[in-house]
């Protein structure tokens, strides 16, 4: 057969023709419509449109969309709008009316509710927070301290003469820190009678601070009143040298950062020594040995995958301090006590993505302590005497901690952002101590504790406006030989659209305090009740929060005197404290001015340790507000921050052990005055913002308490309680001065967070 | 009849993926023309719907991706220029839409590797984020925009929307931190030389930003 090629064409393109008249000739439908949610609420902004095609439209402010297609019959009509979750409808073109869609919410963090009850967290990444980060370093009378920022929210107490934090009622060894989830045992430095110390880790070590003053998760335990959750940095943004000077010492720091940017290592050394800074501004005590600290810290971090991360955080420190005091006792004679520290702390922690839903968060710490302290009576010559009566004021005492701690959290999320988390932590602790008393006698003591933990706990969000968190804690341990078992529960109901209520109650156990022990007669673990209820606004810019709570302590540590050491005899202590708190933070109302405003009401009481009965604990005032705040000028590329802080007179007793009647009795009382401290910071940063400049500055200049108020923190009896003396800080006014430059690279971030 | 046949489907084959291509190109083209005359935020972000809407249908194709997180930034400027430096509620407006902004562009990302203009746009996305509160914010999205201008101009030195963006940084922060309308200058003269010399590689790939800098420029002198 031969067919021309002309006859091809054209019967090809009647063909063709044919083959596209369909297509040419489609009839065009439009397609018109509303979007709304669930409540019946238009949606604008949503986006509508026939699948694979180029066909669509987005609503407008009333819901509405109408476009027009040359689709045709049976296809998908895909809705998307942001915070909902999206939706495919088969529709058919021939047979089409006005289209009345309804999207269903998505459950997102950006809208959910989030459980709030009891805790402040700081952090720049996650929406519901009250804090940044920067705000832990760019408080006046934070000092650089982890705490110290933390102080001036409600819930902290202002206890000036000794370190850690007083929450709620409860003493500083009922607040918990974790290092990226693990427990830390030494975080503040070793304490030395009526001088508060600090923390021992630089505040720019963490990204992100959680602090809760109660009704905190299951993954954490052994803390009866407050943890401190603290989540170390991950790799640094670039390479970096630095180098500080001040008026108490200097450091210098180097971080590496990895070519591909999936690794670092760094090291950083510090030396203090606060001679300059105590020929400046005069001490009350006199020190015979000017405290003096060797630092150093070396970390790596590697990407273990595109979301996992395993960090080291290695941290060593030695000092020493000496002090003398005139004896409150006896006149023309001096207390003197010497300690000499040293730390060692090491830190593993590995985060990993397991698979789509699944999240590993891994742990292991190992804590070396060392404490020598020796205390004695001393004439006007320094010389150490021995007094008959006060021969106790003699003696030497060798502390050695070692510690393990090990933690292991699975998580598995499930529908939004619903997730379920178990895991278990185990606590090893070996307490040393070697007291020798003034006539040479040697009483040595071992203290061994296993502590195991198991927990699970599960977040539920039923809406984005309702959710709940429901966990439980199983503790094991190996000293007592006994069982816990904590229920912890907490809800969240959003009640407008910037404002919500939370509730928590659970229940919380800590082991003795190990400086009580061994204890003479059976002791159990300590417990404590909490209920809260919060509410809480969040608009932009302005948070408004208001808490009530009720804590009850049941089996706290009862001590008695035994050879001239308080030992725990028993659990029949007990306790309750409940107040309320209010905070309010304001970025709003004044340009480049922000500032917020604490205040905590609580009343307490409770019968522990050498306490008679129940009596409002001494470190714990009625009344205490913050008022904070920062200001950046930019003319002057200076940041100016001030705060103040009042606190209401606290309790003084002078109780002593009764040796004829073998008990504990009140002889004196009374209160002390109320606590002011106006203190003010500023940064000046040169170069601030300036891009590829080969080095960076920070000046930093600051003065705690610039008014010189007065501070009485409580009194110190004589042995015979016929004088008292009044506690107050070693110097009324401390001023501050340094210079920190990052060299060669550019990377500002971590000088300014170090230093601000 | 069996090559006629063939060939035939042959020739429809091509047709139609001719006149698909024909039709994508028209809808770019028109979409895109559409973009250099559009500067108010809501109509800005039903033209990056549309690019979303044509990059879903082709599947293959980053420029609509690409030009649907751009539209997106840009409306999300346009707000925040109209917000007058006031920054209440800015960050509820913006931050869903810079999310979103880089949702669309992973998908321009995923399909077309290692591309300067990519990460012109992921510049962008930082800045926008910074913008809504400089202060909290600099520390986080300053580097981050910093690092993808870096690597923008590392992937093609020849990108003369590098040489604006940085121009742009120069001129719009404040001297004391470190903008300088000088440096500005030189930046948006080298930007349009290299606009001078830019030759996209089809009539859709990216070719904005040369009125803008001549605009800038213009506010110098």
């Amino acid at each position: 057969m031969f067919v021309s090629p002309t006859v091809i064409m054209v019967k090809y393109s009647c063909s063709l023709l044919l083959l596209l008249i369909p297509v040419l000739m489609q009839a065009q439908h439009s397609i018109d419509g509303q979007v709304r949610d669930a409540h019946k609420q238009s949606v604008s902004g949503a986006s509508v449109s026939i699948k694979d095609s180029y066909d669509g439209a987005v609503t407008d402010a009333s819901g509405k969309f109408s476009f027009s297609t040359h689709e045709k019959e049976l296809q998908v009509l895909v809705v998307t709008a942001i915070g909902y979750k999206s939706l495919e409808q088969k529709i058919d073109l021939n047979h089409l009316s006005s289209l009345d869609i309804i999207l269903k919410e998505e459950i997102s963090e950006m809208k959910a509710v989030v459980i709030t009850a009891g805790s402040f967290e700081a952090s720049d990444k996650k929406r519901a927070t009250v804090l940044n980060s920067i705000d832990i370093l760019t408080t006046a009378s934070a000092n650089a301290d982890v705490t110290g920022a933390l102080k001036t929210l409600p819930g902290a107490q202002q206890v000036g003469e000794s370190e850690g934090l007083f929450v709620r009622g409860g003493t500083a060894a009922e607040t918990k820190t974790y290092i990226d989830g693990t427990l830390v045992n030494n975080f503040f430095y070793s304490s030395v009678p009526n001088i508060s110390q600090r923390g021992r880790f630089t505040p720019w070590l963490f990204k992100g601070t959680v602090f809760s003053a109660g009704g905190y998760s299951a993954l954490y335990g052994q803390a009866l009143s407050s943890a401190l959750i603290l989540e170390s940095v991950d790799l640094p943004e670039r390479s970096s040298g630095n180098f500080g000077i001040s008026f108490l010492g200097i450091s210098a720091g180097y971080q590496k950062l990895s070519k591909k940017k999936n690794a670092s290592w760094g090291f950083s050394y510090g030396y203090t020594n606060l001679a300059l800074a105590f020929k400046v501004l005069k001490q009350k005590p006199e020190y015979f040995n000017i405290p003096q600290y060797h630092t150093g810290d070396a970390n790596f971090r590697i990407k273990t995958s595109s979301t996992g991360i395993l960090k080291y955080y290695g941290y060593f420190s030695q000092n020493r301090v000496g002090v003398r005091n005139a004896s409150v006792d006896s006149f023309g004679y001096q207390d003197a006590f010497r300690l000499r520290n040293f730390n060692m702390y090491h830190n593993l922690a590995w985060k990993e993505n397991l698979g789509r839903k699944w999240k590993l968060n891994a742990g292991i710490s190992f804590a070396n302590n060392k404490d020598d302290i020796k205390g004695s009576l001393q004439n006007t010559d320094d010389q150490d005497v021995q007094l008959s009566g006060l021969e106790y004021k003699n003696f030497l005492l060798d502390v050695r901690g070692r510690y393990v701690n090990a933690k292991t959290v699975f998580e598995r999320r499930w529908k939004g952002l619903s997730a379920f988390r178990f895991g278990s932590e185990y606590n090893y602790s070996k307490d040393q101590s070697e007291f020798t008393t003034y006539n040479g006698k040697l009483i040595p003591s071992t203290i061994r504790e296993n502590l195991f933990s198991t927990f699970a706990e599960t977040d539920i969000y039923l809406t984005n406006n309702l959710a709940a968190k429901l966990g439980g804690r199983l503790e094991h341990s190996s000293l007592l030989g006994q069982y816990n078992v904590a229920p912890r529960i907490s809800l969240a109901q959003k009640v407008g659209k910037e404002s919500q209520v939370s509730l928590a109650y659970g229940l919380f156990y800590q082991d003795p305090e190990k400086r009580y022990l061994p204890a003479q007669g059976d002791i159990t673990f300590s417990k404590a009740t909490h209920y809260i209820a919060q509410f809480q606004k969040v608009a932009s810019n302005l948070t408004f929060r208001a808490e009530v709570y009720y804590k009850k302590y049941n089996d706290l540590l009862k001590t008695s005197l035994i050879n001239y050491r308080e030992v725990a005899v028993s659990n029949k202590g007990k306790g309750y404290a409940k107040g309320f708190e209010l905070f309010w933070r304001d970025r709003r109302t004044f340009k480049n001015f922000d500032y917020w405003i604490s205040y905590s009401y609580i009343d307490t009481k409770r019968d522990f340790l050498n306490y008679p009965g129940k009596i409002r604990p001494a470190f714990a005032a009625t009344h205490t507000a913050n008022l904070v705040v920062k200001k950046f000028v930019t003319k002057l590329k200076t940041q100016f921050n001030a705060n103040y802080v009042f606190a209401s007179g606290r309790p003084y007793y002078n109780i002593r052990y009764n040796n004829t009647d073998g008990k504990y009795a009140i002889y004196d009382q009374g209160k002390t005055i109320p606590y002011n401290s106006l203190s003010f910071s500023m940064n000046y940063l040169p170069n601030v913002f300036k891009k590829g400049a080969g080095k960076f500055t920070v000046f930093v200049f600051s003065v705690t308490n610039v008014l010189g108020s007065r501070q009485v923190f409580g009194y110190q009896y004589s042995y015979n309680g016929y004088r008292k003396e009044a506690i107050v800080p070693p110097t009324k006014t401390f001023i501050y001065i340094g210079a920190f430059i990052n060299f060669g690279v550019d990377r500002r971030q971590d000088v300014i967070n170090s230093n601000l | 009849m069996k090559k006629i046949i063939l060939s035939f489907s042959l020739l429809l084959f091509l047709v139609s993926a001719f006149a698909q291509s024909e039709k994508y190109m028209k809808a770019m083209q028109d979409k895109i023309s559409a973009l250099d005359s559009t500067r108010d935020a809501n109509t800005l972000k039903d033209l990056s719907a549309t690019f979303e809407r044509i990059g879903d249908a082709e599947k293959t194709q980053w420029l609509p991706y690409y030009y649907g997180a751009l539209t997106l930034v840009n409306s999300g400027y346009t707000t925040w220029m109209n917000s007058q430096g006031n920054t209440s509620g800015l960050a509820e407006k913006l931050d869903p839409l810079a999310d979103k902004a880089e949702g669309i562009l992973n998908k321009a990302d995923a399909l077309n590797k290692n591309n300067s203009e990519v990460y012109v746009i992921k510049k962008m996305i930082a800045t926008l984020r910074m913008m809504v509160d400089p202060m909290n914010r600099y520390m986080t999205y300053g580097p981050q925009a910093q690092e993808a201008l870096e690597m923008a101009k590392k992937l093609n030195p020849e990108n003369p929307r590098v040489y604006y963006l940085e121009g742009m940084d120069k001129f719009q922060t404040p001297e004391q931190y470190g903008g300088s309308k000088v440096e500005a200058k030189k930046l948006f003269e080298q930007a349009i030389q290299k606009f001078d010399t830019f030759q996209p590689a089809t009539v859709i790939d990216p070719q904005w930003g040369k009125t803008s800098t001549q605009y800038f420029l213009s506010q110098i002198k």
